[in-house]
């Protein structure tokens, strides 16, 4: 389905109308931007104390490469990559490291997690920061240096940013990425950080744009946000100046989902199970654009976001937070909760989740905060079963059927729910938005998927034991035959060498052999003539007559003694 | 009359030379069931069955001689993908231990390094050598327990495996169905 759409007329920088597709299902949510969109992005006091945790982007956790007690200056790597997926953490101020522990974390399990905690000194003092010969540099050595600068996608998904900001990254279709696509289309109702920052900070996340175009060697550069924006429109469209392609895009949830603003803004459809990058488009959402302008016009690591805070709150608006804020704090400086809050919501309605605890800190990935009440989100009412209507199927973006997947992934058949692409579904909540039985089928396929994923894991850690076990069978096996081996030798060289003196004293130990076994016969001989005589042998015979006797007298004496000893016995035991 | 008996012969034994020769040419090499009743047990090598190990079980199963529910570490999802391969009425677990899934510790200090633990391993998880300190591979500890009897000093103790960040699962959503009457 492919529709021309209108531009607003109002923005200078827009360039012809582009040709619009418009992606399948998805709703119209209130879009409750106003609440904090009208102010500028405010910046938070140097707080006491920041909770850095290492376990703020998609991947290996950082490991901690400071000591408790150690100094450490704002920017300072407190948490380095481990492995290819990771990126690392810095210190958001100077201080001390007060301790290295699990402590809350913005998660939807409430668990506790390994994380830095830095007592600040307040003299906010920073490390040295040189900006970077971008153009110059190296590629690859311009990549590990935003590895080490903690960058990572801002968007939500907080995937390492130096992995995606390689040309080389598509590995299908023409195998180079042709197209940059910055995703400021903020879909979701509430959040409205990405709006203020392309208002306040367009000529500068711009030349983050430009930093991202070198890296990727892309030919077109496309800004989507959506029209419920004009301003950030506006502002960008300014900002460019014929740089990049800003386009407004129909305000439709979810119009910032990966898939959704590529099919919006190219008409490319992303198959089953791949990714944009697969077919040559890369895309980055604003904030990280801004954050790449700070770590290479300016040398700094990603130590601060932009994080929206709305909902019940006396002063809701935008704040620029260093990552390890506790999220408690930042929530008295957009003047607090109001009374009669019901909790407070990370992320956005739709796919955020609730808070467990207030200790927790703001983090790469939190973008948006949202005090509760119940008059701003009533309780869900009690589901009632599905009908089958097919209202999630229509309003699903990846064109799948929500309520098969749900029949099986409440069943816990997992193949079938799979079977029906359940990988494909990006939890984006429509379905269960406009699920007239309000049933949480999001919940259903994160149960699924988390619970398939687990399996997997189980899978390849038995594949793995019987590996070994086979193995170790194999190896005593191995050493048991080498061993029966080696002593088989080692008993042949015992009898060869036993044989070799034989063979060289050959005369000599023949005529031994003969004299030898002809004693022997002469004996046996003797033996089988004396049993044919019933004579028992004795060998007192050619004794002298005196000798016999007193042999005699002492055997008689013997026998008495045993007959003794036997009665003696007998009265013991009866008595 | 005999040229056709003749004829039929020959032809029944060309049929039957080509079918031998095809049923050997184009032979299914099928999945034997043993392989499949042991790609569901867990390889946890424990013995707990009263085996030596997950594979002779796993014969033991496929020729029918042994229950399918003599296998705590599976728990009652193991035993329900058995029956279902097996097309059997899923037994009951009574009887069987279940466990959370727990690993071997080794108390570094206590450790004299005999090396009776690492013998004991069937899956070669301990590293450490004669008179010198032991350690357990996490990653490839299956908890079957079976380096704690030998050792001559108890310094070896089982750690449940507590649930972090990565390994945590989606519940199952609970929710309340309304009553309509």
């Amino acid at each position: 389905m492919e529709v021309a759409l209108s531009h607003p007329p109002t923005a200078p920088g827009v360039l012809m109308p582009r040709r619009l597709h418009s992606f399948p299902g998805g709703v119209h949510p209130e879009d409750h931007k106003a609440e904090s969109n009208a102010t500028p992005i405010r910046a938070m006091p140097l707080l006491a104390r920041y909770v850095v945790p290492l376990r703020q982007h998609i991947g290996t956790p950082a490991h901690p490469v400071v000591r408790v007690g150690e100094r450490v200056l704002k920017g300072q790597v407190i948490g380095a990559a481990e492995g290819y997926v990771s990126t690392a953490v810095h210190a958001p101020t100077s201080g001390t490291v007060a301790a290295i522990e699990a402590r809350a974390v913005p998660h939807p399990s409430g668990l506790f997690d390994t994380a830095i905690v830095i007592d600040a000194d307040g003299l906010d003092e920073a490390v040295e920061c040189l900006p970077l010969d971008w153009r110059g540099m190296d590629p690859s050595a311009l990549r590990n240096r935003l590895r080490e600068m903690g960058l990572a996608g801002l968007g939500g998904a907080v995937f390492p940013s130096y992995i995606k900001l390689n040309p080389g990254a598509a590995k299908g279709g023409t195998g180079q990425i042709h197209t940059l696509i910055l995703n400021g289309a903020e879909c979701e109702p509430w959040i409205t950080c990405d709006d203020r920052l392309m208002r306040e900070r367009a000529a500068e996340l711009m030349q983050g744009v430009a930093v991202m175009r070198h890296m990727l060697g892309a030919r077109e550069v496309l800004i989507g946000i959506e029209d419920n924006k004009p301003e950030a429109i506006a502002a960008m469209a300014a900002a460019a100046d014929g740089a990049a392609e800003v386009v407004a895009v129909p305000t439709q949830y979810p119009g910032g989902g990966g898939k959704q603003l590529a099919y919006t803004l190219t008409g490319v459809e992303v198959p089953a199970g791949g990714l944009t990058t697969d077919l040559g488009i890369q895309m980055f959402n604003v904030g990280t654009a801004y954050g790449l302008y700070r770590a290479v016009m300016h040398g700094e690591p990603l130590i601060s976001r932009v994080v929206t805070v709305t909902g019940h709150v006396a002063a809701p608006g935008n704040f620029e937070v260093r990552l390890g804020t506790p999220i408690s704090d930042l929530l008295a400086a957009a003047g607090g909760s109001l009374p009669g809050g019901s909790g407070e919501l990370v992320g956005g309605p739709m796919m955020g989740f609730d808070l467990m605890d207030l200790a927790a800190p703001v983090t790469k990935a939190v973008n948006c905060i949202i005090a509760k009440s119940p008059a701003l989100f009533p309780a869900r009412p009690a589901a009632l079963p599905c009908i089958r209507c097919g209202a999630c199927a229509r309003a699903c973006p990846a064109s799948l059927q929500p309520f098969e997947m749900y029949w099986f992934s409440r069943a816990k058949d997992f193949g079938k729910a799979q079977g029906y692409k359940l990988f494909d579904c990006i939890e984006c909540g429509c379905c269960s938005y406009v699920c007239p039985s309000h049933i949480p089928l999001v919940d259903y396929f994160r149960f699924a998927k988390s619970e398939i994923w687990e399996r997997e894991r189980e899978k390849q850690a038995s594949d793995q034991a019987r590996t070994r076990h086979e193995f170790k069978t194999f190896r005593l096996e191995r050493e048991k035959q080498e061993k029966a081996e080696k002593f088989a030798k080692a008993a042949a060289e015992t009898k060869a060498k036993a044989a070799a003196p034989e063979a060289e004293a050959d005369p000599d130990a023949a005529k031994k052999k003969a004299i030898l076994e002809a004693a022997l016969a002469r004996a046996q001989k003797a033996k089988a003539e004396m049993a044919e005589a019933g004579i028992t042998p004795k060998n007192t015979d050619n004794l002298p007559p005196a000798v016999q006797r007193e042999i005699a007298e002492i055997e008689a004496r013997r026998e008495h003694a045993v007959e003794a000893a036997g009665t003696g016995l007998d009265t013991k035991e009866n008595g | 009359m005999i040229s056709a008996i003749l004829v039929m012969a020959a032809i029944g034994l060309v049929l039957g030379g080509v079918l031998g020769w095809a049923s050997i040419r184009f032979r299914v090499q099928e999945d034997p069931l043993v392989d499949k009743i042991d790609a569901i047990l867990p390889q946890t090598q424990c013995g707990q069955c009263g085996f030596p190990g997950c594979k002779p079980y796993a014969e033991a199963i496929a020729k029918g001689e042994v229950a399918i529910n003599k296998c705590p570490p599976g728990g009652t999802e193991g035993i329900k993908r058995l029956a279902e391969l097996l097309g059997v009425e899923p037994p009951s677990a009574d009887g069987m231990e279940i466990k959370p899934k727990a690993i071997a510790i080794i108390d570094e200090n206590t450790c004299i390094g005999c090396t009776l633990c690492i013998q004991a391993c069937p899956v070669d998880a301990i590293v450490g050598a004669a008179k010198q300190m032991h350690v357990i591979i996490a990653s490839q500890c299956t908890g079957c327990e079976l380096c704690l009897p030998p050792c001559p000093v108890d310094c070896i103790r089982m750690e449940v495996v507590k649930e972090d960040l990565a390994t945590w699962k989606w519940r199952y959503p609970i929710h309340r169905l309304r009553q309509v009457s």
